[in-house]
């Protein structure tokens, strides 16, 4: 890591020598993020490309999944509720259609911009802290002006997020037994609502329901709304840890069930109490 | 409790200068500008440093304790062990003078690049009608002391003195932001806070947030919702649509 030519060390600065004087341990943030965004990544990644798993006890549809839309749902029947047409190809995901939008969804939130920013890019690693880079032109050019289609990804997850609803919602119908409810249920519920905690709680949900506005006596009602997202917005990092997680337990669930490791226990309908 | 406490405070100007090691008496209850006067007053009687209220409301005693943007007058002795040894230096964002004292003149130059507020013409002073819901936004901006702890941490100067022409930094981009939210304010700000102003240089990593001794929520009220103007503006093409539709009605 090289001293930043012109920074803190530019000329008529204080020459204190040292590149940071903080005695604090500004380190454990931006390193304990890195390994919490790398273990998501390679988890996602190997679940993803597993193209195994992924439907368990004939109800239960991962979200790493959902939409079902690969030919390759057909090895297991019920998956697929909105139809099966992309290639069954190995690097094809079977949830091509959603999983690069929740991907960008994620890239361009406003919080994990500051989190890859700061732990990965060292842009900076912690305040006062300098960074290392000769040359910074932040998001003015390509590709980081990219970050500015933050919203069309918005829109995107709002679409994937009454998917992931539905998935929750037709998993109390078993083909067989009818109308159940296992655990199983409970951790896509309980995932799907994080999720929309997350989505709704956006810094992007938040102007277009009421921020862009500068009358808000004018518009009572989203006024409302923009008050309710501002108080979700102010969590909208503890959503975006929390829902790793929930994504990551839910799918390891769905995916112990179906391997047959765990059983699903059923709490209501056929073969529960 | 009453200790000796240890203390390294830079002393110099721009030609150069050091660290200094000093022993101070601490008092309960003192912050880290009362021992700075204690140490004027009983060992350096030539030390620099700028201060006003003492109170946290006149933003003066802008300096770095143990590398951390903070005001003097707000940071409480009770926060360090009696045998931590604090550092202090000058804000190492801006030109230093002497000692604890910098030359903040760049941010009054980034001041007089934002236009004051421009009211409809069709209305006098004194005529001025506006809802307490429609200016509350403004409002918490204008909680701001101009201490420019923000304008220190921010990375985009700090670390780079060539962005120091195309980047206003935080405190004046929440002042156009302040102004955008006006229900009274006609001046279109948002092309202006992207391409005068540097708005795009901000990679939001919140440290102004952090060391904003007034809580301002700079980057979550200000810097993203002006953020969003400029892709509403830019890059929405569903806010596009919009308002061609508005516009054909």
């Amino acid at each position: 890591m090289t001293a930043t030519a012109g920074g803190v060390d530019a000329p008529g600065r204080a020459e204190v020598g040292a590149r940071t004087l903080r005695t604090d341990r500004w380190w454990l943030a931006p390193a304990a993020t890195a390994v919490g965004l790398l273990a998501f990544v390679v988890y996602g990644g190997v679940r993803t490309f597993q193209q195994q798993y992924f439907f368990a006890d004939e109800r239960y549809l991962t979200p790493f999944y959902s939409p079902c839309v690969s030919l390759g749902c057909a090895s297991e029947p019920g998956a697929a509720h909105f139809g099966m047409f992309l290639p069954d190809h190995p690097l094809i995901p079977y949830a091509a259609l959603s999983l690069p939008f929740l991907l960008g969804f994620r890239l361009t939130c406003y919080y994990y911009r500051k989190a890859y920013y700061r732990s990965f890019w060292l842009s900076p690693p912690a305040c006062a802290v300098p960074e290392p880079h000769a040359q910074y032109s932040g998001e003015t050019r390509f590709p980081l002006i990219l970050q500015n289609v933050h919203r069309y990804f918005f829109y995107v997850a709002v679409l994937v997020s009454l998917v992931n609803t539905y998935d929750a919602l037709v998993a109390f119908r078993h083909p067989t037994d009818g109308f159940v409810v296992g655990v199983g249920n409970l951790v896509l519920l309980v995932n799907v609502a994080l999720l929309w905690l997350y989505t709704v709680s956006c810094h992007s949900c938040r102007h277009v329901m009421g921020g862009r506005l500068t009358h808000f006596s004018k518009h009572p009602v989203r006024y409302r709304l923009w008050t309710w997202i501002s108080v979700l917005n102010t969590r909208h990092m503890l959503f975006a840890w929390v829902t790793l997680g929930t994504l990551v337990l839910t799918d390891l669930y769905v995916a112990l069930v179906a391997a047959g490791t765990i059983t699903d226990f059923r709490i209501l309908g056929a073969g529960g109490m | 409790m009453t200790y000796t406490g240890r203390f390294r405070v830079w002393r110099g100007d721009a030609e150069g200068g050091a660290l200094h090691d000093y022993e101070v008496e601490v008092n309960e209850g003192e912050v880290v500008l009362d021992v700075l006067h204690r140490l004027q007053a009983t060992q350096t009687p030539d030390l620099a440093v700028r201060w006003n209220c003492k109170a946290g409301k006149c933003g003066s005693c802008s300096a770095e304790i143990d590398g951390r943007p903070r005001l003097l007058c707000m940071t409480r002795m009770s926060a360090f062990a009696p045998d931590d040894v604090v550092t202090v230096t000058p804000m190492r964002t801006f030109p230093v003078l002497r000692d604890l004292v910098t030359d903040v003149s760049f941010n009054y130059a980034k001041a007089r690049e934002v236009p004051s507020f421009s009211p409809p013409a069709d209305l006098a002073p004194g005529e001025y009608r506006m809802q307490q819901v429609d200016v509350e936004r403004s409002q918490e901006f204008r909680k701001c002391i101009e201490c420019f702890l923000c304008q220190d941490v921010c990375h985009v100067v700090r670390d780079h003195e060539e962005n120091k022409e195309a980047f206003s930094g935080p405190r004046f981009l929440i002042r156009i932001a302040e102004l955008e939210m006006h229900p009274l304010d006609v001046a279109d700000r948002v092309d202006a806070a992207q391409d005068e102003h540097g708005l795009g240089r901000c990679n939001i990593t919140k440290c102004c947030t952090e060391v904003c001794p007034e809580g301002i929520k700079i980057t979550d009220n200000a810097l993203i919702p002006m953020k969003e103007r400029v892709a509403g503006r830019r890059y929405d093409p569903l806010v596009w649509l919009g308002r061609t539709i508005s516009r054909r009605r």
